[in-house]
């Protein structure tokens, strides 16, 4: 049966990615007749392989998450991530041989257009601005931690992307505070790349860049069957004095909410970020999330949950990073241990040689 | 537990509504207060113990795309462009910001 089942998710999503690579590549011609000396496309990204154990169940993903940016003349730009991985797990659990499925999906193919200093408009697949960590850290390569938090489906419906519009920008940009906003509305879309639901939201960020502190607020309102509100805020402060990070969201959903609050901390004041010991980065994540009524299918715990998350990243030479993170769950429906291996190559380089 | 329930029910969409006034009346204080505290240098031992970020290019990355990820460790001249306008529709940046980044990637 699973067999038959990846057989078809072959069948029917490697067209699919093909034919957005293939929309990606055209709008990348047409680029090429319209850049600057500084504006060649970029092909960034990483690859990765995973290595995870929970509750007892191990699983290997090799991932590669490539992302195309082109200008496209002065005013509009066309970037793109895709998320390409395979998911290979034993067969009965934990015995059997492995085998594994694999899995493609776009997760941003947009054209923005930037209409003032104030104002950029989105139209396409983008990631859904609710709080932080989809927009900003689901990125393998920016991630601290290879498991997203709990209360990561809240506001972003599961698949963390919208199809429709997005108008985003800063109300005020002065160098002691900038404010903010984002606005946009999605279609329903049931297409296997591009699936989405119908739904609008905003966000607003209140940020200080001479503390390095933020504040913001998110809203959500699922358009599509039963309608239903989510909303969140987020807390991040950076301090410029010590490599210190805290980053937090809270988020409430129709059936859910929960927090969660990280903290990493770079050693680099050992002896600089390329030493041996500045190299590592302790990464502490706690997490809770409280279940109001059952939610069947909004990707949160069955029951009310508490996760501790304890990772150490290790950033090696030449853009790789080295991760490794012990969970512990505590959960109304059974407590377990989850074990996250994992090893990230950044790449970032040009198309093309580009006009001289 | 019932009692927190109960509770975050009337917190949700409290909680937002709050971070955004205590935002608005920061926002508010800021702007009242002169400009200095912008201008600052950080210290020697700022983000990964970098020296100062002297010149506002530095400072403007490591207070808009280094809250996320650490600087790539080669970029070319050629797709400086590419990767500014990149940042300035995920990190919302401000005219200025991409301005002196752009100088700072490309000295």
């Amino acid at each position: 049966m699973r067999r038959i089942k990846s057989a078809k998710l072959k069948r029917t999503q490697c067209p699919r990615v093909a034919i957005a690579l293939r929309l990606a590549s055209f709008l990348l011609l047409l680029s090429g007749h319209l850049l600057s000396a500084q504006d060649v496309p970029i092909v960034s990204g990483a690859v990765g392989f995973f290595d995870s154990k929970n509750t007892g169940i191990n699983f290997f993903q090799p991932v590669v998450a490539p992302v195309v940016v082109a200008p496209l003349g002065k005013h509009f730009l066309a970037e793109s991530r895709f998320d390409l991985r395979g998911f290979y797990e034993r067969k009965n659990g934990n015995s059997g041989p492995y085998q594994g499925t694999f899995v493609g999906s776009t997760q941003y193919l947009q054209l923005d257009y930037f209409a003032s200093d104030r104002l950029t408009l989105t139209a396409g697949r983008f990631l859904t601005p609710f709080g932080t960590y989809n927009e900003r850290l689901t990125a393998i390569w920016i991630q601290k931690l290879q498991d997203a938090p709990l209360i990561f489906p809240i506001g972003t419906r599961t698949t963390g992307s919208s199809d429709g519009v997005m108008a985003r920008g800063a109300l005020i940009a002065k160098p002691a505070i900038h404010v903010n906003y984002i606005g946009y509305f999605s279609a329903s879309s049931n297409a296997a790349q591009f699936q989405a639901g119908r739904a609008a939201g905003y966000r607003f960020d209140f940020y200080f860049p001479g503390k390095r502190v933020e504040l913001g607020t998110s809203y959500g309102r699922f358009l599509q069957g039963t309608h239903n509100n989510s909303s969140g805020a987020h807390f991040w402060w950076q301090p410029w004095r010590f490599p210190l990070e805290v980053r937090s969201e809270y988020a409430h959903g129709a059936h859910a909410q929960g927090y969660w609050i990280e903290s990493t901390y770079r050693l680099s004041q050992w002896r600089g970020p390329d030493s041996l010991f500045g190299r590592l980065e302790p990464v502490f994540r706690m997490q809770q999330t409280f279940r109001n009524s059952p939610g069947a299918g909004d990707g949160l715990p069955a029951a009310d949950t508490k996760q501790a998350d304890f990772g150490l990243d290790y950033h090696l030479p030449h853009e790789v990073r080295l991760n490794a993170s012990y969970s512990r769950k505590l959960s109304a429906s059974g407590n377990g241990n989850i074990w996250d291996i994992s090893l990230t190559y950044r790449f970032l380089f040009p198309m093309w040689r580009g006009h001289q | 537990m019932k009692n927190i329930r109960s509770i975050s029910k009337y917190l949700g969409p409290a909680v937002p509504l709050a971070i955004f006034l205590l935002g608005s009346l920061l926002a508010w204080a800021q702007a009242a207060t002169p400009p200095q505290s912008a201008g600052r240098t950080p210290s020697p031992s700022a983000q990964h113990a970098k020296p100062a970020a002297t010149n506002p290019g530095e400072r403007a990355f490591q207070a808009n795309c280094g809250r996320c990820h650490n600087p790539p460790e080669q970029l070319s001249p050629r797709i400086t462009g590419t990767v500014l306008r990149h940042m300035r529709e995920r990190a919302l940046l401000s005219p200025q910001d991409e301005r002196d980044i752009l100088k700072y990637l490309t000295p």
